[in-house]
């Protein structure tokens, strides 16, 4: 059974309608398939994660049946199919970041949010997950934070909570 | 010190706006290739620059492009492949930042080349700040009249977008990337037929690297002949390393091939040696999906000559003794780290970004992630690091696009040179939870050159 969040109707702002159909342009007549992708960042921008409805509406939006949305939703791993956090910080987990002391970093966050990987906080502010290579390996450790994929580099145990403590205050 | 071809003026403040990047030479190649050079011959100067595919493969640039088909009335496309998530590089990163001008007029004259008239830049989803950044410096080249209809006035047309992915390894397979670029799964097609007979949309389509792209440009401008005096034997050119790990001075260093790796590590114009005064152990020189080396044989050959940075001088010795270059991504190991940890960590990131289309990769990455992961944890048998091998031959070879094979190279390589290491973690399974086995014998002179588990 669906959980009450994912039966949740969901609106898209005109905002965001235009930002959909300004993306279809960039592709030849017949091919507006190829908009998925972005037009599924850009709903998880707005809404925080993608519902079923979400995915649904723009099945409707592309007219492509709502299977070839859910297929690439869940193939994807920047699409969110659960709430999360306000601010998901995903930590670099694969080698280079490890060599520089990744998994370190993630216990200490773990520890700081008071939460395991993939939950949110009971605040509903902060979630965190370790992910794979951010191609920022010279910079490591390195964290990202969505919609706009803010990148924090060269981190240490400080500048983590520094940073938790900035994103409470905003 | 070295010739720069593309980072040359990366320091110039302001060097990523168009106005900038024009005062230092910046769209001439537009200018010369539209105006004066017809596709084909921009196509003969890549060939005879002797350019290699710099996403990793290192095919022939000039030879890939000339395997386009160029049916009539039918749209060819060009995609630039800018998805960088190879552990350990992050050299493309780095000039969409801060050099983006240079992908855009490699973008316009390489499309020219192709004759293609809409042309994408695919880049890894989240990259979203180098996605804006692109998108401003397509603004501009826009409204200076080098994108668009009828470019500098010679009736070429040319549209330019950038497309965000879905954060998936798997997209930067050329074919797996065309398939994302569709709005499907990036599943890897089965070749042939090959992207330069039926790519995008079905259509004829050339798909490369941010790098390539950007060193058209150089070529254009001073010719095939000039770029292919730069290098050694046939591998011409600069190369942009990404250095990462435990040294000095990590980042993207752009390099003449042929440097020797012991230069590029210990030199103070490039890396500055190793971080804390630790010694070297181990490095991987081209990415995650390359062989990893111990310390002696990443400096010298089997022979006891100096290994340079070139496509042919890290594979000699093939996969007993050497390695590749691959895409370029630089890690360096110090006598600190484990190598059995980190193969599980490769593993696991293997296991994750595997597509699942072939049972030979979908559950053989499975599987040596976790026969690694319970040697790591003090829980392996001794039989398990045969049956790695074992594992690891059966992926190799038997899947529709490399990344099998990319699984499978790391954790052969990693017990072919370190056997003794992944023993001690049998031997010692409490012991090894909180030691490392540290630096042992891998620096050590080569004393024999025998390796008697190549591939």
């Amino acid at each position: 059974m669906l959980k009450v969040e994912q039966q949740q109707p969901v609106d898209f702002s005109s905002a965001l309608i235009a930002k959909c159909d300004e993306i279809v342009k960039r592709y030849p007549e017949g091919k507006h398939k190829s908009a998925l992708l972005p037009i599924l960042h850009e709903v998880q921008a707005e809404l925080g994660w993608l519902s079923n409805n979400a995915m649904d509406k723009v099945a409707d939006y592309l007219n492509i049946l709502p299977i070839e949305v859910y297929e690439v939703a869940s193939f994807y791993s920047m699409y969110f199919l659960k709430p999360q956090g306000k601010y998901m910080l995903e930590v670099c987990r694969t080698g280079p970041c490890c060599l520089v002391g990744a998994e370190k970093l993630m216990n200490h966050i773990e520890h700081s949010l008071g939460v395991k990987e993939g939950e949110v906080t009971e605040d509903g502010l902060f979630s965190w997950r370790g992910v794979e290579c951010l191609a920022a390996c010279g910079y490591a450790p390195v964290l990202q934070i969505g919609p706009e994929y803010t990148f924090y580099e060269n981190l240490n145990e400080q500048k983590v909570d520094e940073l938790i403590e900035d994103l409470r205050k905003r | 010190m070295a010739r720069k071809l593309l980072l040359e003026h990366i320091n110039v403040p302001g060097i990523n706006t168009l106005d900038v990047y024009r005062q230092k030479g910046g769209y001439r190649a537009v200018e010369k290739a539209l105006k004066t050079l017809t596709p084909d011959e921009i196509v003969e100067e890549v060939k005879k620059s002797g350019l290699r595919g710099r996403g990793g493969a290192g095919f022939p640039t000039g030879m890939k492009w000339s395997f386009l088909a160029k049916p009539e009335g039918v749209a060819r496309y060009l995609v630039c492949n800018a998805d960088e998530s190879e552990p350990g590089t992050f050299k493309d990163r780095y000039l969409m930042t801060y050099i983006p001008h240079a992908l855009i007029e490699g973008m316009i004259v390489s499309s020219f080349a192709l004759g293609a008239n809409t042309s994408y830049i695919y880049v890894r989803g989240e990259m979203m700040p180098q996605i804006r950044i692109l998108e401003k410096a397509i603004a501009e080249a826009k409204s200076a009249g080098f994108l668009g209809q009828n470019i500098l006035g010679t009736g070429y047309n040319l549209e330019l977008y950038v497309q965000p992915g879905g954060g998936a390894y798997i997209c930067g397979e050329e074919t797996a990337l065309l398939e994302s670029l569709e709005g499907k799964r990036g599943n890897p097609r089965i070749k042939p037929p090959f992207p330069a007979i039926a790519g995008l949309y079905g259509c004829p389509t050339v798909v490369n690297n941010v790098e390539s792209i950007a060193a058209v440009v150089p070529i254009v401008n001073d010719g095939g002949d000039e770029y292919a005096k730069i290098g050694i034997g046939r591998s011409t050119g600069t190369k942009l390393i990404s250095a990462s790990g435990n040294l000095v001075k990590p980042g993207v260093y752009e390099i003449e091939l042929g440097l020797p790796v012991e230069e590029f590590i210990y030199s103070d114009e490039y890396c500055g040696g190793m971080a804390n005064g630790k010694r070297l152990k181990a490095t991987v020189a081209g990415g995650s999906s390359v062989p990893i080396l111990p310390a002696n044989l990443t400096l010298k050959l089997a022979n006891g000559e100096p290994r340079l940075m070139s496509y042919e001088s890290l594979s000699e010795g093939g996969f007993a003794t050497g390695t590749m270059l691959g895409s370029g991504g630089f890690i360096a190991f110090d006598e600190d780290q484990c190598i059995v940890r980190n193969t599980w960590n490769f593993s696991r990131f293997y296991h994750h970004e595997s597509c699942g289309q072939c049972s030979p990769c979908r559950e053989g990455t499975g599987w040596m992630e976790k026969v690694l992961h319970r040697l790591e944890y003090g829980h392996g048998k001794m039989s398990d690091i045969d049956l790695l091998v074992d594992v690891s031959k059966k992926i190799e070879g038997n899947t529709i696009c490399p990344l099998g094979d990319a699984a499978a190279w790391p954790v052969a390589s990693a017990i072919r040179h370190f056997r003794d290491e992944f023993e001690w973690h049998v031997k010692e399974p409490v012991k090894s939870l909180d030691t490392n086995y540290g630096l042992a014998n891998y620096a050590e002179p080569i004393a024999k050159a025998e390796v008697t588990t190549g591939n």
